[in-house]
């Protein structure tokens, strides 16, 4: 099923694990960018990786920091491959393009309601989201 | 996107190839929010000047090298580096000199260097109605709330593209409707609390909680609610919630009645917040038991007024553990002709300025709780360092210091 009339912050393609972030996140404080592992202690989601993932998260939260630790986590290669937002949120929209702009990094961010209970493998193409069939390669082990 | 001849100018590149590349992520963010137009911002506050790796690095130097010069007044936040205490710092050399030279490049571009995260408390204030471009959440809250100026949530890289232009989105927290309360908050607590520090600070953790990125209106605050309070109130609702803005009826400059506060519209969420409500928070807040490791204020930076205070509570005596006062240069300055920071040395605490003990390696590996009377310190820095945290009105951390016991006092 195709769920399509996504708004479009940051335009691209990736493919990857969603990762439904329940509350919103700081990447500042939340995100640790040598590892992609969610240190927020207060986070429901504390302790997975963002590397790779699409995260799904109802909207930004906390620090303006959070712009500077999106980049950086793209430019070590620990950030997410792509976000789906309930709202948009200008403070990913800037660290996602200054990632591109810098070194050339795509980290789509598309804004727009995700069906209950989607799992598994999902993709961003432009302004449609994709959940992506089984089975699926080793690469892709969840957890 | 209706765009000014200026405008158009700048991303034509005829303002330089710097101010073309603030102009293209302004317009990309503006896009983003749903903006029409831009408008003209007579102040910034910039948060990308504090190291958070190689990136913002390389962004402010493309910016720099780039012949990048603010246009309009701009602030800029803490930085990595007490560059006034540099015996401090603890951490890598080499972070350091990459977080020396982020902030070379910010000041090269014109910037003041104020190091604060409490701009507010700078001489030339924003004013109400300003049109401004702030970074650093607690800044942000207040500036819309208790200075009654307009900013949105302008996060790094963000900050410095609206200082280049002297531009912002005309969206959201810049209009008269988005300013508008849509959720309301009743207080219904016993009145002797309202003459307690710490209720600012939870009631923020609450509101933060409750609110996420609407704008509240509360109920029930009185003229005891203190800038240095307010300021508190909106740390601790920026780091627990994405809080932009509040508004407190008879208590901030938009909301002399409710009806003002909500443009007349009735919200459309009401919530009473109670004791219980406030002791979960306080609770959630209090990680620790415990030797007392060591104790950390000045989150947000302190003004004068709290520098005051916290030397009438400390003069004469010592505290057992390490002490840490964070507050900004200016402030330091103005302070110190008050007397105030001669005796919160004697008691033996360390003041640190440009900087804070939760960004920046400075406490160094701390043997038991960290005791604070921050509600975004201890939010923040059991993720950032890696300590436990105890958390306690003002008074209770000077009282646990001398003693080196955690006491944070009863529940309300």
């Amino acid at each position: 099923m195709r769920e399509v009339g996504y708004r479009v912050l940051v335009d691209g393609v990736a493919t990857g694990e969603l990762l439904r972030l329940t509350e919103p996140l700081s990447l500042w404080g939340g995100l640790d960018t040598e590892t992609g592992l969610i240190i927020d202690r207060n986070h429901p989601q504390v302790g997975r990786n963002m590397t790779g993932v699409i995260v799904s998260m109802p909207h930004g939260r906390g620090s303006s920091s959070s712009s500077s630790v999106l980049a950086e986590a793209l430019r070590v290669g620990t950030g997410p491959a792509g976000f789906i937002l309930d709202t948009p949120d200008s403070i990913l929209v800037v660290g996602s393009l200054v990632a591109h702009r810098l070194y050339g990094r795509v980290c789509p961010i598309v804004c727009g309601p995700l069906p209950e209970g989607s799992t598994g493998i999902w993709m961003i193409d432009h302004n449609h989201v994709d959940p992506v069939p089984g089975p699926y390669p080793a690469s892709f082990s969840s957890g | 996107m209706l765009l000014t001849d200026s405008d158009q100018a700048m991303l034509h590149g005829e303002a330089g190839g710097a101010t073309r590349t603030a102009m293209e992520l302004l317009l990309a963010t503006a896009e983003a929010e749903g903006a029409s137009e831009l408008l003209d911002i007579s102040a910034a506050h910039i948060d990308g000047c504090l190291y958070h790796g190689q990136a913002g690095l390389d962004f402010a130097r493309s910016l720099r090298d780039g012949g990048a010069k603010v246009v309009v007044p701009t602030t800029l936040n803490v930085s990595s580096l007490d560059l006034l205490h540099p015996k401090l710092y603890r951490g890598d050399p080499a972070v350091a000199s990459a977080a020396r030279q982020l902030m070379d490049a910010y000041v090269d571009m014109g910037c003041v260097p104020s190091w604060t995260c409490a701009p507010y408390q700078l001489p030339n204030r924003p004013g109400l109605g300003d049109q401004i471009a702030w970074g650093e959440s607690n800044a942000i809250v207040f500036a819309n709330s208790v200075l009654g100026a307009r900013t949105g949530r302008y996060g790094d890289f963000l900050d410095i593209c609206c200082a280049l232009t002297g531009r912002a989105p005309a969206v959201g927290l810049h209009t008269d409707q988005g300013r508008r309360a849509r959720l309301r908050l009743d207080l219904d607590i016993p009145d002797h609390l309202f003459d307690d520090d710490l209720l600012y600070a939870v009631l923020g953790h609450v509101m933060g909680e409750i609110a996420g990125t609407e704008v509240p209106v509360i109920v029930g605050l009185d003229d005891r609610a203190t800038e240095d309070r307010l300021k508190a109130l909106g740390a601790a609702a920026a780091s627990s919630g994405t809080v932009a803005m509040f508004h407190a009826v008879g208590v901030t400059p938009e909301a002399p009645t409710l009806d003002a506060a909500t443009g007349g519209m009735e919200p459309e969420t009401r919530i009473v917040i109670g004791r219980e409500e406030l002791n979960r928070a306080r609770a959630s807040l209090n990680q620790g038991g415990g030797p007392l490791g060591a104790v950390s204020v000045g989150t947000p930076h302190f003004s004068v007024n709290e520098l005051k205070e916290l030397a009438e509570l400390v003069s004469g005596r010592s505290t057992t553990v390490p002490f840490y006062v964070n507050t900004s240069r200016d402030v330091l300055a103005a302070a110190e002709q008050t007397g105030a920071v001669e005796i919160i040395e004697r008691f033996g605490a360390t003041v640190v300025t440009d900087t804070c003990t939760y960004i920046t390696p400075i406490m160094g590996d701390v043997d038991g709780v960290v005791m604070t009377n921050s509600g975004k310190w201890a939010f923040y820095a059991p993720g950032n360092l890696g300590v436990e945290v105890a958390f306690a009105g003002l008074e209770a951390c000077v009282v646990s210091a001398v003693s080196g016991q955690v006491i944070v006092g009863e529940e309300w």
